[in-house]
């Protein structure tokens, strides 16, 4: 034994009979992971997490929380003398005098841009691969929790530098705020200490900024993770892969130099970007004044969609008995993302009362094997694609030097038009797929190799598919719709009749498919 | 439709295929200093790290193509750790792809389902639990527990009253009142018509009270005014709006009736104010009334008048709230 193994075994020795670790390790250190490099994006979200913690501590040592006037004496002589906030001053301390400070406020603002850019992709893969299904709703549940909560970080996060584009996006806030019906004035006075700006909103965020919601995403992404591990990631279908196995790389040494690895790869892309591409320059806006915007307000990017909603709502008010309801605020505002929302978060239990499917599900599926999922999922990109769109329509107006109002119309419409569209399109592409791989499993693939016959006909040369290939495109489940009674036994209609009928057409939609080939339709082929 | 009999059968799990690294120990060693390279790489960025902190001033400005004028100080700060980091990844990753073993493993799921005998344990431990702490029996616990719980559940929100002032009238009122002097933002100079040219747009605010040395940001939000001239025939008012206009000129909130954005965009051509932050549109010359977008009222106008040295004054309060709209606003 060498002096080293003989450290590192008292070592061990030492914590083992203090915790018990070893048993534990020794079980988790060979922890298989399937591989693919659609796993990776939920990595990405996790490891701009921890970028943005760092990054964030490093802004947090000059940032001052403060509204307080201060007249700017730094070194950028354009807002030389002006009055502006400590929050704005010292963003641009942090800015022009803090060495690597302008590549910290970078790499935090850009690590924020990806990391909302890799749950939404990393929600797209799970969605369109079913991996939510049974036993993960909880982790699914958790997941749409992080979204959203990235989405008000994200926001807190960009209103704290006090400038005039992000004192724009507080304002909105506000006015949103002060829209809810009965209690909205005094949630709008409690949360900004009074009427609008006051002097209390940039200490408050600052704190739910930097504290509360870092310790909830914390909590959160621990409870995500240990879910992860301890039901075992899914995987993609395959030969040999199945229900009840797991098929991959050991966690020591591969997965964890791989993961380990990766980590510094999208801490270093991170910084490279930011390094070279400005994002927010601050002191271009000016400080914030209630008086005064900037042409081209927009959002980040993940906020967009709400904007984009905003902007395209009819101008409706109501006033009854004095009181005012603002329609064109509550529906595009707070309606419209609560249902989004909600629906995301019981997709799962949707669906499985609609196939009334309640088994576990660990393989994963190809999305054209769930054509009205992924149809679904088609539908709500388009809507909130359309969103995005409005909400940057004074941009593309200028680029493309369209008007303004052709695009809202465009949008007005095309929110209501184009998502069905998409969810019939996509459900046919789907089936076309399916019926694809049927062809390709039962005729081969097709070579462009031409041979005559000696009768003088042509035919192209079909090479037959690997039994893997086969494998992957057959093995699949197509499970028939639900036929659920409307009438009893007795011949009576039964009391939950509507429901029942809904349930089953619903289901039958979903059950709508190209037949897979089976081991008969195989044989038929060979006896020709 | 389909059951597993019918389904075609599972291959299994292809066999194992080698790398060149594992069969040759030429390409080992190639890969081992491919690897020792890229770690090599990541500690060339750290020195330039450094070197870009200690050497590289930071008033030093360089050309980016597309990027255009960046500061030399910072591009390389971040060059040299991104360089640094990058290559670290880049090296653990080419090491464990290309020498660690790639042997695929197949471990067995697990039901999560605890056995019947567990439930059952469970759910009798749990009973026995409640018996013995008697909630079920002892309803007077249970229901002043239940009142307490309630009433502590009271305490913070009772607390967290403080963290603003009730609303008021504050919504309803701004600093305007009749006989209140416009005054230029920034300066603070009172203004006479023949400052504003026809055509011309001027941001004003209501002159400082008497003791007050500036303006608060809860006051701008609130007192902000467009004053915009044009030729009076131009305009498209009733009698009473017309008598709030001088001379032409006509002042309007500058805060958005929809959210309260600064409504800051002024079409000359078309005499129509837009606002930036959701496109609502208004015509100047019909008292702001709204064209398009998602605002639902005009912007308030204020009345102007001229005061016994000939400057622009407010001729009274603004008649409705400014800004966005709350439920207490009664039209």
């Amino acid at each position: 034994m060498t002096a080293r193994e003989r450290i590192a075994g008292n070592v061990a020795n030492y914590v083992d009979e203090r915790t018990g670790a070893a048993a534990w390790m020794k079980k988790n250190l060979n922890k298989v992971f399937p591989d693919h490099w659609s796993f990776l994006l939920g990595e990405i979200a996790l490891y701009s997490f921890i970028i943005l913690l760092l990054s964030g501590t490093f802004l947090t040592f000059w940032f001052d929380p403060s509204q307080r006037e201060v007249v700017y004496e730094g070194s950028y002589q354009p807002l030389a003398g002006l009055e502006m906030s400590a929050a704005y001053a010292s963003t641009l301390h942090i800015s022009f005098e803090v060495r690597g400070g302008l590549l910290m406020r970078q790499i935090h603002h850009w690590a924020a841009l990806f990391f909302m850019v890799a749950i939404v992709v990393h929600l797209m893969r799970v969605y369109f691969t079913g991996a939510f299904r049974k036993p993960r709703e909880f982790n699914w549940i958790i997941g749409v929790g992080l979204l959203t909560l990235g989405i008000v970080e994200g926001f807190l996060g960009y209103s704290l530098p006090d400038d005039l584009l992000s004192g724009t996006g507080i304002r909105i806030a506000e006015a949103i705020i002060q829209a809810i019906p009965v209690v909205g004035t005094y949630l709008a006075f409690f949360a900004f200490g009074g009427a609008f700006p006051g002097e209390a909103f940039i200490p408050r965020i600052f704190i739910v900024h930097v504290l509360i919601l870092p310790a909830i995403f914390l909590a959160l992404i621990t409870v995500h993770l240990m879910l992860v591990w301890y039901q075992k990631h899914t995987q993609y279908p395959g030969p040999g892969r199945t229900e009840k196995n797991v098929v991959g790389y050991p966690l020591l040494p591969v997965y964890m130099a791989k993961a380990g690895g990766f980590f510094f790869v999208v801490f270093g892309v991170t910084t490279f970007i930011a390094a070279v591409a400005s994002i927010n320059p601050i002191w271009l806006y000016g400080p914030y004044t209630p008086g005064q915007i900037s042409a081209g307000s927009q959002p980040d990017w993940y906020m967009g969609w709400l904007d984009g909603l905003v902007r395209m709502s009819p101008p409706i008010e109501t006033y009854l008995f004095g009181y005012t309801i603002s329609w064109n605020i509550l529906i595009p505002g707070l309606i419209i993302p609560g249902l989004m929302f909600t629906g995301l978060a019981l997709y799962p239990f949707i669906e499985s009362w609609i196939t009334g499917d309640k088994r576990e599900h660990h393989l994963l599926d190809r999305p054209r094997n769930a054509p009205n999922r992924t149809a679904i999922g088609a539908m709500a990109l388009t809507f909130t694609l359309v969103a995005l769109i409005n909400g940057g329509n004074d941009i593309i107006a200028q680029q493309f030097h369209l008007s303004i109002n052709q695009i809202m119309w465009f949008s007005r419409i095309g929110i209501i038009v184009l998502p069905p569209i998409a969810f019939v399109i996509t459900k046919r592409i789907c089936i076309s797929l399916q019926r694809a791989d049927r062809e390709l499993v039962l005729h081969g693939k097709e070579t462009g190799r031409l041979v005559r016959l000696p009768h003088g006909e042509f035919v192209e040369i079909h090479e037959e598919l690997t039994p893997e290939k086969k494998w992957l495109l057959t093995s699949h489940e197509q499970n028939g719709p639900l036929e659920l009674p409307e009438i009893d036994k007795a011949g009576v209609r039964r009391t939950d009749a509507i429901r029942n009928k809904l349930r089953s057409r619903m289901s039958a939609a979903n059950a709508e498919v190209a037949p897979k080939v089976t081991s008969k339709d195989l044989n038929e082929i060979e006896h020709h | 439709m389909s059951n597993e009999l019918e389904s075609i059968s599972d291959p299994g799990i292809p066999p194992h295929v080698h790398r060149k690294a594992d069969e040759d120990p030429i390409a080992a060693k190639r890969a081992e200093r491919q690897v020792a390279i890229l770690f090599s790489l990541s500690a060339l960025g750290t020195l330039l790290f450094i070197f870009s902190y200690i050497a590289i001033p930071d008033d030093l400005f360089v050309f980016l193509p597309i990027m255009g004028n960046t500061n030399a100080h910072q591009l390389f700060l971040g060059l040299g750790l991104a360089f640094s980091l990058f290559f670290i990844g880049m090296g653990a990753i080419h090491w464990a792809k290309t020498l660690m073993p790639d042997n695929e493993v197949t471990v067995e799921r697990h039901e999560f389902r605890s056995s019947d005998e567990d439930r059952k344990e469970f759910v009798k431990t749990a009973k026995d639990g409640a018996a013995a702490a008697g909630l079920g029996r002892r309803s007077l616990i249970k229901r002043s527990l239940g009142l307490s719980l309630g009433l502590v559940g009271l305490s913070p929100l009772l607390l967290l009253r403080d963290l603003g002032p009730l609303p008021e009238d504050s919504l309803t009122k701004t600093s305007w009142k009749a006989g209140t002097r416009l005054v230029t933002d920034p300066g603070d100079r009172p203004i006479k018509p023949e400052d504003l040219e026809v055509g011309a747009v001027a941001q004003v605010l209501p002159e400082l009270a008497p003791g007050k040395d500036h303006h608060t940001l809860s006051d701008i939000a609130k007192d902000a005014v467009l004053l915009i001239r044009l030729r009076p025939e131009e305009f498209n008012l009733d009698a009473e709006r017309l008598s709030w206009t001088h001379e032409g000129i006509i002042a309007f909130s500058k805060i958005c009736s929809h959210m309260g954005c600064a409504v800051a965009l002024y079409e000359q051509q078309t005499k129509h104010l837009l606002c930036p932050c959701h496109q609502s549109t208004f015509d100047v010359t019909r008292a702001a009334k709204v064209l398009f977008g998602p605002a639902a009222r005009p912007l308030p106008q204020l009345a102007l008048a001229l005061d016994s040295e000939g400057y622009l004054i407010a001729k009274q309060p603004f008649t409705e709230p400014v800004g966005p709209s709350f439920w207490e606003r009664s039209s």
